[in-house]
């Protein structure tokens, strides 16, 4: 039986200034899984992500989330639905607390218990009334991280979260997303050039060059047995780029 | 066509916001002056009305009449001393806007005042002609004096003439200060260089235009060691302040100036209603009125400077 | 240099003795600076975000008048606002020449170029991933509107603060639509004006002490605004 889709993707093409940027011809995302697109730099990852945040509109093609269909404005429970946790971590000019209720308090809910319990599991609960400009790298991102849990988002977009971090705060953050989609359900798409990472965190890998989707295919048939030589070259590291 | 509304838009909100906040606090009226025979006092009132401290609150009727002025009346404290007078027999609020000569005819003949009062005979008789006052009528008078530095470099102390006083400055090419904002002050100093005929042009670097008030053209002159044209009321409120400046022609005292040209006539006007909508004609004709009564003309003689004891103005209502 | 200390003891009595007519004075300067502060920044402050942020037609354009706005001499909107009011002017059935209304008037045109202009430039500054986070977090577009504005609150602040400054002041403008009526326009800077001019200079800088003291406290209250996160 086929599980069930949260996104199906049909001739989705994104121009910018008539340079196709993405083209996708087919992609259907499974509700609850980890789906890793990995790829070279300015493959077009970032924008399906943007697309799938319905931050951008497609120039032709459909995405389907769930049964409403996208067109140029997402209604805001839709858009409520998913967010995305980006490469730079963006926080505003409040406290480490602040920033995790900021979802929070969009949507019109009080500071509550949940704040305290995110804080605690990305491990920043000591750093609550600190101000988030003051913080390293890796605990900005964890911030960034936890801000977009505590809404407890459908569908969480990752691009590239770990890009900049040390080896402890890539462990700390792949162990949260692990964690939050196997006791949630919580579907995640993760951009990311780094091919051990998709490895080490999803179900299914898609592999984007120059806009297209090249290979979707389970994790461990992706990088076993991969069905295209694009796929088994970078993989294999040796794609020239 | 956009800009127009969105002035307006901006006036409406302005007026909204600042009727709400802006309600006349009623005070108790004014004491009635004291009659003016005590030299004390008169110069008590010419103290008060240059502080802060002698601010009065509207009368409450919501009557204005709007009195557009020369500096000198109202800054030599003539204004606060007969003006709480006219505001109690009439109960109405006399708003005085005190500016130059020429900005106060301007605002007469934009139909932005109700009565005018000014020295500038020319310019006044045009006032009438052109049709923005029906009739000008005199109301006092004081005297220009020329004050200059202390050891008087172009030797004009004592000179019967304004006209000598002009040429001896002139041929020694001593500094000169001259307003040069269009006042009366600066139109009477204008037709004495005319008398003999000289055009003070920028060219003659002893002659300064400054396009100031009386008060900073004093304060220049002063400072530079120059001569100068003054309003006597003006050189006897600031004289003290002024110690490198002695009266050179004119003497101390208007009895002593027997110079015509230096006499300084002020006329009063009431705007024409029929030019313009909104002038309050009734009270500037009551205005006028009572300017020319013997019993203000008496108040305008019993004021008197606070140093001096010399009157300010001289009453000549025909 | 006697003026000057003499005024200064001077400020400290009319101060602590309560003169009602320098309180008259103040209360004025503020109600008329304070309403067309308010004004400025209820309109200058929106119109800047929005040109900072939105792709407005002709924004070049608006940003060469807001910036060219910021540069006019006070006497000149003094003059314009005038021949508006004055009743051979369009707007002369109003009134309100010779009132506190035509000051604020003049004060608003002078305010909100700075207001508006200084709070675009703020505005610009904000990291622009920003608003994609806070869209992605689920921002209505207010409410990202907002987060921009709430980020750039040190120069939207600076901003106003700029135009309380540019106002308080602001001496031509107020002077040649208000009059300086004494008991109904005269605020502190024409009252320091009508003092120079007859010479009680003493009491000049007494009025001018008061108004860097006015000025000193509002900008420490917005300080205290700019510093709060």
């Amino acid at each position: 039986m086929e599980p069930e889709s949260i996104y199906r993707i049909e001739n989705l093409r994104k121009e910018y200034n008539a340079r196709v940027v993405v083209d996708i011809e087919r992609l259907n995302i499974r509700a609850g899984e980890i789906l890793a697109i990995v790829g070279p730099s300015g493959a077009g990852k970032s924008t399906l992500l943007r697309l799938l945040n319905f931050l951008e509109v497609p120039t032709t093609g459909q995405i389907v989330y769930r049964d409403y269909v996208f067109d140029s404005q997402a209604p805001l429970d839709i858009r409520r639905q998913v967010t995305t946790v980006f490469q730079r971590p963006v926080l505003l000019r409040a406290s480490v607390q602040e920033n995790v209720a900021y979802g929070l308090r969009l949507r019109g809910e009080r500071m509550d218990e949940r704040v305290g319990d995110m804080l605690a599991r990305v491990g920043l609960a000591s750093l609550a009334r600190v101000s988030a400009t003051k913080l390293s790298g890796g605990e900005m991102q964890r911030v960034a991280l936890a801000r977009a849990l505590v809404i407890a988002p459908t569908v969480l977009l990752l691009d590239e979260p770990t890009a900049n971090l040390d080896p402890y705060n890539v462990g700390l953050i792949e162990e949260i997303v692990r964690e939050q989609n196997r006791t949630r359900g919580t579907t995640v798409v993760l951009v990311t050039h780094n091919v051990f990472q998709a490895k080490r965190l999803a179900h299914r890998v898609g592999l984007m060059l120059a806009g297209c989707l090249i290979e979707v295919n389970t994790a461990s048939a992706f990088f076993d047995s991969p069905a295209d030589p694009r796929t088994a070259a970078f993989v294999r590291g040796e794609m020239v780029y | 066509m956009k800009r127009t509304h969105w002035l307006l838009g901006l006036l409406i909100l302005a007026a909204a916001l600042s009727a709400c906040a802006g309600t006349p606090t009623p005070a108790p009226p004014q004491p009635p002056a004291p009659p003016a025979t005590s030299a004390p006092a008169p110069t008590a009132a010419a103290k008060a009305a240059t502080t802060p401290t002698s601010i009065r609150s509207a009368v409450g009727s919501g009557c204005h009449l709007i009195l557009s002025t020369t500096t000198s009346t109202f800054d030599s404290g003539l204004l606060g001393f007969i003006l709480p007078d006219f505001e109690k027999k009439f109960n109405c609020k006399v708003d005085v806007v005190a500016v130059g000569t020429g900005q106060a005819m301007q605002i007469g003949q934009r139909g932005d005042a109700d009565v005018v009062l000014v020295h500038d005979r020319a310019r006044e008789d045009k006032f009438v002609a052109d049709g923005y006052a029906k009739e000008r009528f005199d109301v006092m008078y004081n005297d220009f004096i020329i004050v200059g530095p202390k050891d008087d470099p172009a030797q004009v102390k004592g000179m019967a003439t304004a006209a000598d006083a002009f040429q001896a400055i002139a041929n020694a090419k001593a500094t000169f200060m001259s307003r040069g904002d269009g006042s009366g002050t600066h139109a009477a100093e204008m037709r004495i260089w005319a008398t003999i005929g000289i055009t003070p042009t920028k060219s003659l670097e002893w002659y300064n235009s400054l396009g100031q008030g009386m008060g900073e053209t004093l304060l220049s002159s002063n400072e530079k060691g120059a001569y100068t044209v003054t309003d006597r009321g003006t050189w006897l409120a600031t004289a003290s302040k002024l110690p490198n400046l002695v009266v050179l022609v004119g003497g101390n005292h208007i009895s002593e100036n027997k110079e015509r040209a230096l006499y300084n006539l002020y006329g009063l006007m009431a705007v024409n209603p029929d030019k313009f909508k909104g002038i309050n004609a009734e009270m500037a004709n009551n205005f006028v009125k009572w300017m020319v009564s013997p019993e203000t003309q008496k108040m305008i003689g019993d004021f008197k400077d606070k140093a001096t004891g010399q009157p300010l103005f001289y009453p000549n209502a025909k | 240099m006697d003026e000057i200390t003499h005024g200064f003891f001077q400020a400290i009595h009319l101060i602590l003795s309560a003169d009602p007519a320098l309180f008259e004075i103040v209360w004025l300067s503020l109600r008329v600076s304070g309403i067309a502060l308010l004004l400025s920044t209820t309109l200058g402050v929106p119109m800047g975000a929005a040109l900072g942020l939105a792709r407005v037609w002709a924004r070049g354009l608006i940003t060469a008048f807001l910036y060219t706005g910021m540069g006019l001499p006070p006497v000149v909107v003094g003059l314009f606002v005038y021949l508006m009011l004055s009743r051979s002017g369009p707007f002369g059935a109003l009134g309100w020449l010779f009132t506190p209304s035509a000051m604020i008037v003049a004060q608003v045109i002078i305010a909100f170029p700075l207001v508006a202009g200084l709070t675009m430039a703020a505005v610009q500054g904000v990291d622009a991933a920003l608003r994609m986070q806070v869209r992605s977090l689920g921002a209505t577009r207010w409410q990202e509107l907002w987060a921009v504005l709430r980020e750039a609150r040190i120069g939207v602040v600076a901003a106003i603060v700029a135009g309380f400054g540019g106002i308080i002041s602001e001496v031509g403008a107020v002077m040649l639509v208000g009059g300086n009526i004494e008991g109904k326009t005269r605020v502190l800077t024409t009252a320091i004006v009508l003092n120079t001019r007859t010479g009680e200079f003493a009491l000049a800088i007494a009025l001018g002490v008061i108004l860097l003291a006015l000025a000193f406290v509002a900008n420490i209250a917005m300080l205290r605004l700019q510093g709060r996160s």
